[in-house]
Parts: structure tokens; C-alpha cells; sequence
């Protein structure tokens, strides 16, 4: 078997071992990496710059388990500048697992020198209202009444007991909306309804894979958009917090350095296997 | 007649209400919105229930691959059980609770590899099909190499013999924020086109096929 054969026909096992290797070594390197900001990632740290303290903000969490890799350092670096810039945070959810992943990344965030120093309360620094169900539904709903959407938070209290959500009723007492989103129902209904129809400032962080679509926004319906883990990286850099998004930055470096490997390969092989079996059919 | 009918007249008090914010428009939007909350929230019911009866069906007849359908049953239940019954009721999502267990160690993990693993299937992917077998195919392989080096630290470390501005990150900016938008602009234009006419057909009762008739 030529090496042209055994490259045409090589295991996906090999391919699989070396992505493997990629993505874990480098999480035992210790190199130190700079990351680039895009204007698209500088829109959503400047928008919160330019809020005063003691804004609400919501952080709408549509995403899963699923895409936390990408988008959970997203949260919870959203949660440390604004809870430690003494932004008040209402967090709710589209997908039903959103708001739980904000609660882990509460957690996480809540646990910040710069943070903790505050002692941010529950109900007036911060709510989680929960999920609630009806997509695109909820935002438009939350434009006339928000406590009508959301009546209890998700341990089922009224809202009425936080000081947070007192004149509450509509996207007028936000001051600004970011929006986590893995997919649908997320960011385009969000700039839909709550930015386009409602005029409130809306913000995202997102998946690597739904960055394109959402870059097309920008800067005049989104202020900004963190795409995938660089986006979460670039985020980390703006407002001070490195987190999760830039220690792994060099497993995806190395990653897309593979993967970009085989598609050489893959070309390389592709090429010579044509020219030989031109060849054979100009000799036959 | 009455879904037609139904259709007609919520579709329509929809449009006016986006135009027309006020009364008695926006208080039958409020209503209409509070239904359609409760329907998606049946549906969720719907979709778990039709689910426990489809991977019940699966088991019965022994179909192929029916020890899955029991990991199905039996994963659901035993979340569900875990917390409606023994994770402090409304407050299951509190931290400390076997359903917040749960959620973290094993659904969370089991959920992010689902994802992962498509890291794998890319890379391999990429090796057998992505091939520059064509002009366009060409130039979609050179735009996905320039812009998935150019969006890790590891493309500018690259061209860091260059002057800053045209470095790899530079021109993965630029592919993103020109040829990218345009394209994804005028996709969406066409999408919205399209929905606004079906809508419209929906309204009109000219589309019926969401009634189980014919188109």
C-alpha cells in the first residue's frame, strides 16, 4: 500500500486520538497567549462601562449544558463585573436549563475577591427569575409587564418581596439586556422584540457556530456580540476577570491548528489521488 | 371554519399590535400572550409524555436499539421522582439537592460530551469531505482557513512578522465583517420575505396544511 493509499484510507481513530491530544495537552502548558479584541466583543464591556451603579440589567440565559463550554465563562464574567460594579442583575431563561446554568455561574461568581468584598443579596443585588415558557412570546409580553411574565422567581417567591424588581414593569426600568444564546429562542428574538420593538439596549454572547448571523446585527440593532470561547476570552481581557474563556483558548488554538492539519491533508491526498488517476486513465 | 377562523383573527391581532400599542389591541395581545405561555408550557408536557410513549412502544415491540429507550425511561423518571419528591420542592434548584446533584454530575457532564464530541466528528469531517474540489469550494476552504486561524491567538502568532492591520486576525475580521454580513443579510431578507407571505397566507386561510388538509 503506497503512502497515498494509507493517507486516503487512514482510521478516523488516528484522527480522533490526535484531536483528543489537542484539545488536553495544552491545558497542561502553560503559554501564554494574547487575545486580539473585535470591535463586536469591545461593544458589549463599553455598553456596561456606560452604565451608572445601580442599573438593572438582564442576563436572558438560553443555552444548555450542551454549549456551556463556549458560553458559561461568558456568564459568569458577566455576573463578576456587574455584581462587583454594583449593577443589579435579574436573570431569567427561554431554554429551561438557562436559568440553572446561571445559578451554577452565580456560584462561581459569587466567590470573586472583587465580588464577594460587595456581598452582593439575593433579591437586591440579584434574581433569578427562572425559565418561563413561550419563546419569542415572553419577551414581547415582558415589553407591556414584566411581573406578568414572571410573577414568582424560581423558587417560587413572589417578586413583589425583592427590592430589585420594585417598578419593575417593563424593558423601561432596564438599562440593558444580554442575552446568553445557543440557538433559538435567543438573540435574534431578543434584538426582535426587545431591542427593535422595545428600544432596549440588547447585547450577546453566543456560540462560535451562530456568531456569523448574529455579527450582522452589529452595531446598530446588538451593541455587541462575544462569539464562542475567543469571544468569552476577549470579554475576560475587557473587564479584568480571567477566567475559563482565556485558560482554554490554547486547547482551541491547537485545536483548530489540527483540524486545519487534516484539511491540508486531506487536499494533499485528495490532488494526488486525481493526477493518478488521470494518468492511469491517459495510459489506458 | 373555527381554527380559520381562530387563525384569522389571533394573526391579525397580532399585526395591528405591533402597529397599534394601545387599547383594546395591546390588553387582547396581553391575553393572547398569557395563552399562548400555557399552550407552549402544555406542549412541553406533551413532547415529555409523547416521548415516555414512544420509548415505551420501542421496548414493547423490542425494536432496534430498545435498551436505549429504557436508559430514556428510566432517566427521566428518575429525575423527575428526584425532583418533585426528595430535592425540597419549589426550592429543587437550591444548591445541595440530589436534583441540583444531578444536574451538575451527571446530566450537565452527559450534555456538554453530546456537544464535545463534535470536535471529533469535524476534524474527521474535514479530513475525508472538505475538499477544494471546485472554484466555490475553493473559495469556502480558504475563508474557513483564514478565519479559524484568525479567530485563535495562534493566527497572529503566525503573521506576527507582519504589520499590524494586516495580520490573520485582521483579515478574519475583515471575511466576517464583509463578505459574511452580506451574505447573511441577504439570506435573512429572504427568510423574512418568505415569512411574512406565509404569515400572511396563514391569515388569509389560503395556507391550511398546519390543519392536517391539504396545502
Amino acid at each position: 500500500m503506497s503512502l497515498l493509499d494509507r493517507m486516503l484510507a487512514v482510521d478516523r481513530r488516528w484522527i480522533f486520538l490526535l484531536v483528543a491530544a489537542a484539545v488536553t495537552v495544552p491545558l497542561f502548558l502553560e503559554l501564554e497567549q494574547k487575545i486580539e479584541v473585535t470591535q463586536e466583543s469591545r461593544g458589549v464591556a463599553d455598553a456596561l462601562r456606560a452604565l451608572p451603579a445601580g442599573s438593572r440589567v438582564i442576563m436572558a440565559c438560553d443555552y444548555d449544558p450542551g454549549t456551556a463550554a463556549e458560553v458559561q465563562p461568558m456568564a459568569i464574567t458577566f455576573l463578576k463585573y456587574c455584581l462587583s460594579h454594583q449593577l443589579r442583575v435579574i436573570i431569567m431563561g427561554l431554554w429551561p436549563q438557562g436559568p440553572m446554568q446561571a445559578d451554577l455561574a452565580l456560584r462561581d461568581a459569587l466567590r470573586d475577591p472583587a465580588v464577594a468584598a460587595l456581598n452582593p443579596q439575593y433579591g437586591v443585588d440579584y434574581v433569578n427569575l427562572g425559565f418561563q415558557s413561550g419563546n419569542e412570546v415572553v419577551i414581547q409580553r415582558m415589553g407591556s409587564d414584566i411581573p406578568a411574565v414572571f410573577p414568582r422567581d424560581s423558587r417560587g417567591r413572589p417578586i413583589g418581596e425583592f427590592p430589585i424588581m420594585e417598578n419593575v414593569r417593563n424593558f423601561g426600568a432596564v438599562a440593558y439586556v444580554f442575552n446568553i444564546s445557543a440557538g433559538y429562542p435567543g438573540t435574534v428574538e431578543w434584538i426582535q422584540f426587545a431591542g427593535d420593538r422595545f428600544h432596549a439596549p440588547v447585547g450577546s454572547g453566543t456560540t462560535a457556530v451562530s456568531a456569523p448571523l448574529y455579527y450582522t446585527y452589529f452595531p446598530r440593532q446588538v451593541t455587541g456580540v462575544l462569539g464562542g470561547m475567543k469571544g468569552a476570552a476577549e470579554f475576560e481581557a475587557l473587564t479584568g476577570f480571567p477566567g475559563k474563556g482565556s485558560r482554554f483558548m490554547l486547547s482551541q488554538s491547537f485545536a483548530h491548528v489540527v483540524v486545519i492539519l487534516f484539511i491540508v491533508l486531506g487536499n494533499i491526498a485528495f490532488f494526488l489521488s486525481r493526477r493518478r488517476k488521470r494518468r492511469a486513465e491517459g495510459a489506458a | 371554519m373555527v381554527p380559520l377562523f381562530l387563525t384569522a383573527f389571533v394573526g391579525t391581532i397580532f399585526v395591528i399590535q405591533f402597529f397599534v400599542p394601545h387599547r383594546p389591541f395591546s390588553s387582547m395581545q396581553g391575553l393572547l400572550t398569557d395563552w399562548v405561555q400555557i399552550i407552549v408550557a402544555f406542549a412541553i408536557w406533551l413532547g415529555a409524555l409523547n416521548l415516555m410513549r414512544v420509548s415505551a412502544e420501542s421496548v414493547s415491540k423490542r425494536e432496534k436499539g430498545w435498551p436505549y429507550a429504557v436508559i430514556i425511561i428510566a432517566s427521566f423518571l428518575l429525575m423527575a421522582v428526584i425532583g418533585f419528591f426528595f430535592s425540597g420542592g419549589t426550592r429543587f434548584q437550591d444548591p445541595g439537592t440530589p436534583f441540583d446533584w444531578m444536574y451538575q454530575n451527571v446530566y450537565n457532564p452527559l450534555s456538554a460530551t453530546m456537544f464535545a464530541m463534535l470536535a471529533f466528528y469535524v476534524a474527521s469531517a474535514s479530513y475525508r469531505a472538505f475538499r477544494a474540489r471546485n472554484r466555490e469550494a475553493t473559495l469556502l476552504l480558504l475563508a474557513g482557513f483564514l478565519v479559524m486561524l484568525g479567530r485563535v491567538p495562534v493566527g497572529d502568532q503566525i503573521t506576527a512578522f507582519l504589520p499590524d492591520g494586516y495580520r490573520l486576525s485582521n483579515l478574519a475580521d475583515l471575511i466576517m465583517n464583509i463578505p459574511n454580513k452580506a451574505g447573511q443579510r441577504a439570506i435573512m431578507i429572504g427568510i423574512a420575505l418568505g415569512i411574512v407571505s406565509t404569515s400572511l397566507r396563514l391569515i388569509l386561510g389560503i395556507e391550511r396544511s398546519h390543519l392536517g388538509g391539504e396545502a
